[in-house]
């Protein structure tokens, strides 16, 4: 696997830059956390990743292709929002045989009961609508639907809002899961405490600026990574 | 990782795509029975105003109510055709996957006019029965004349509703869009269906050139539509 090479990157909505000149690189087997106060372009770095939105300027490459707009590279992509992703009025067997078609994969409900079971959604009823799950057996079906098509980069948007406690600890343990299985794993989060347990590097960015990138293979301290993120943004 | 999945067909993804939205609303019902609920009262409404006791209405005024109740039902399918892809931000999955674009295009539209001609099946019924129009031979080219319409109205239309996706206030501009948009294709298919249910002399020389005006606007309007849905649904 490659890595996600970003390169000047900058993204403008009518007037208003949202990235200036963002590089950064994400490795494979590894946790990217991007952090950074409201309206920093975190959420617009994640749709550049994602090939949802395409930058105004410089270039993203994963591996030696490039990383546009509606490339063919986003069938490699699996992406877990705040918002769950899902038909609400499908069942979690009808959503993951939907993804899994739709991405060319394995749908059959063997395939689909696995992944069921590898987020704890195993015993899920069959004819329960998706609507009527809780927050977080939600995202725990966003997660299966993520990895239905069996991606190398995995990019989170605030995972573990609205997320008790327990569910909040069983995203860790995924995440530290998914890093284990090779894959690249980038997250946009608030949650300092929650970044200083999992992630392996930290790119924080200031009104579309990155302003600290650093990498730490054992993790971070959570008191060091406060004072990172305090000098870094000044807050 | 397993070795990478081979990508779906162009139409294969249009079908799934179609199937995923008809199944939702085969178990709500929610939209077609909004739709034909709608499409029922515009023609009492207008049968009341017209249907002299005795008095068969003439048959343009016939095709002007059904037209009518077509795009009224029509529109309500279509505010509705991408809600459930903006609800829990299903879009953002479904731009993920490698469909192409076209495919959710032409899923989308397939998808609308089944609902569509589900209402119309009813519609139709109800004009026969109620303004004795012809339930004979001619019948048979109003439903192909209707179906024409309908894939020309969904094809403009879930290009407008795309694009409203996002947009507060979408149901009222979604109709400001969209009827300017598709006044050919209503007087194509009123111009037709009255000639084909004049009682006395039905011009079938006359309903084939607006037939084959509504195929012509057909195909205008999907390659349109296949063109215009990638940036606006994309909406970078």
């Amino acid at each position: 696997m490659n890595a996600l090479v970003l390169r000047a990157v900058g993204k403008t909505y009518g007037g208003r830059r949202a990235l200036r000149d963002v590089s950064a690189r994400f490795e494979p087997g590894r946790v990217a956390a991007v952090l950074g106060p409201n309206g920093a372009g975190k959420t617009t770095l994640l749709g550049i990743l994602s090939t949802l939105l395409s930058p105004s300027s410089g270039a993203v490459h994963w591996g030696d292709q490039p990383l546009a707009r509606g490339s063919d590279l986003r069938s490699r992509i699996g992406y877990v929002g705040h918002d769950p992703g899902l038909y609400g009025d499908l069942t979690a067997r009808e959503n993951l045989r939907f993804f899994c078609a739709l991405h060319g994969s394995d749908a059959t409900a063997g395939r689909v009961d696995r992944l069921l079971a590898r987020v704890g959604l195993g015993d899920v009823p069959t004819d329960a609508v998706a609507r009527t799950f809780s927050r977080g057996m939600q995202q725990r079906l966003a997660l299966a639907r993520a990895l239905a098509h069996d991606p190398a980069l995995l990019l989170f948007d605030e995972p573990s809002a609205a997320l008790d406690p327990a569910g909040a600890a069983w995203l860790q343990a995924e995440l530290a899961a998914e890093r284990a299985a090779g894959r690249t794993v980038v997250l946009v989060t608030h949650d300092l405490e929650a970044t200083a347990a999992i992630a392996d590097q930290v790119v924080i960015l200031r009104r579309g600026r990155v302003v600290a990138d650093e990498t730490r293979p054992g993790g971070f301290a959570a008191e060091a990574l406060r004072g990172l993120y305090r000098d870094a943004t000044g807050g | 990782m397993a070795e990478r999945a081979t990508s779906p067909g162009f139409l294969r993804q249009a079908l799934r795509i179609a199937a995923k939205d008809l199944r939702i609303e085969w178990r709500s019902r929610e939209v077609v029975m909004t739709m034909t609920f709608l499409a029922v009262v515009v023609v009492l409404i207008f049968s009341f105003a017209f249907v002299v006791e005795g008095a068969r209405p003439p048959a343009p005024v016939v095709a002007g109510i059904l037209w009518v109740a077509v795009v009224v039902s029509g529109t309500v399918a279509l505010a509705r055709v991408f809600d459930r892809e903006r609800e829990g931000e299903a879009i953002r999955s479904l731009l993920l996957a490698p469909a192409p674009r076209g495919s959710i295009y032409v899923g989308k539209v397939a998808a609308t006019a089944c609902l569509m001609l589900v209402t119309e099946a009813v519609l139709t019924a109800l004009c026969v029965l109620l303004f004795a129009a012809r339930a004979d031979a001619m019948l048979a080219r109003v439903v192909l004349l209707l179906a024409l319409g309908t894939i020309g109205f969904a094809a403009v239309g879930c290009v407008f509703s795309a694009a409203l996706l996002r947009a507060r206030g979408r149901d009222a501009l979604l109709a400001t869009l969209l009827y300017p948009i598709i006044v050919p294709i209503l007087i194509a298919g009123a111009r037709g269906t009255a000639h084909l249910l004049d009682m006395a002399a039905p011009d079938l020389e006359a309903a084939n050139f607006w037939t084959q005006f509504l195929f012509a606007l057909d195909i205008l309007f999907v390659i349109a539509g296949l063109w215009a849905f990638e940036p606006v649904v994309s909406g970078d």
